[in-house]
């Protein structure tokens, strides 16, 4: 049991944990409308696109799928980073 | 021997015709498509919270931020014992999977739990979809994503049963991988719901 923890899969999740973590902290800083909560809400977004990337690579082994739904993947990640901070900015 | 790919030839092959698609293609079609209908989602959510960014704001002060987290965290273990499944029942550690798939159920049933009571403290407190713009997105969009997770969950069991067969087929593999997906697509829309509605403003 404890050699099949002992994976890669374990160790994105130790990652993805840490990462909600920060995005927690990050999201229960108080002072709403601040310049600095608009800079770590981006961070926010950027961090939840990174965990979505992980989660698709090494959950769902797209990193050794063919290239080309690899590609419909990393597309999906980069356009959803840049529509969901493009429209928080400046919507 | 089955068609699918032995762990040794999926570790050491990186040319285009060693990789494999996970489930099958058909599959993928559906979770983009869904993943897509998401997207388009989160842009309307943004796009209105441009328009009332103060309504937004204070009525996200009113969600548990605890709640979402937590939802975050039961996701991603649930995740993590689907893929250590799914590793099970292709190889050596069989007897182990559907003890995993189980518990990566009770992590689900988990997160409707903590739905439930999240939901019961806003219409307890009259904050409901007609409330304002807001609240009516959070019940939409939430209420969508439990109704995948629901979903989820009964793929999920399907998936522990076949892990209790004594032989799987590579059909029953190729489905066990499908299923083990459209689970991790649950945990990854989420990943970007909960920021959206709890975190960012």
């Amino acid at each position: 049991m404890t050699t099949m923890l002992r994976t890669r899969a374990s160790a994105i999740w130790i990652v993805l944990v840490l990462a909600t973590t920060l995005s927690w902290t990050l999201g229960s800083e108080s002072g709403f409308g601040t310049e600095s909560h608009k800079i770590a809400s981006v961070v926010i977004l950027v961090v939840a696109l990174f965990k979505v990337r992980l989660v698709g690579l090494y959950f769902m082994e797209l990193r050794d799928a063919p290239t080309a739904l690899r590609a419909i993947f990393e597309f999906y990640c980069a356009a959803v980073c840049a529509m969901t901070i493009g429209l928080f900015l400046f919507a | 021997m089955t068609s699918a790919p032995s762990l040794l030839e999926r570790r050491a092959g990186r040319a285009e015709r060693d990789r494999h698609i996970p489930g099958e293609a058909g599959l993928w079609i559906l979770i983009f498509g869904d993943m897509t209908v998401f997207a388009v989602l989160f842009a309307v959510y943004l796009h209105n919270r441009g328009a009332q960014p103060v309504v937004f704001a204070k009525s996200q002060e009113t969600l548990n931020r605890n709640f979402g987290a937590i939802n975050t965290l039961l996701l991603l273990t649930s995740s993590l014992l689907v893929v250590l499944a799914t590793r099970a029942v292709r190889g050596q550690a069989r007897k182990h999977a559907p003890r995993l798939v189980a518990g990566a159920m009770a992590c689900g049933l988990g997160f409707i739990v903590i739905k439930i009571f999240e939901y019961h403290d806003k219409i307890s407190a009259g904050l409901t979809p007609s409330t304002n713009k807001f609240y009516m997105y959070y019940f939409v969009l939430t209420g969508v994503h439990l109704a995948h997770l629901v979903v989820g969950l009964v793929v999920l069991a399907v998936l522990g049963n076949l892990a209790r067969k004594p032989e799987l087929t590579s059909t029953n593999l190729m489905f066990f991988e499908g299923g083990a997906c459209f689970w991790h697509m649950v945990d990854l829309l989420w990943i970007v719901l909960f920021p959206l509605l709890f975190l960012v403003r």
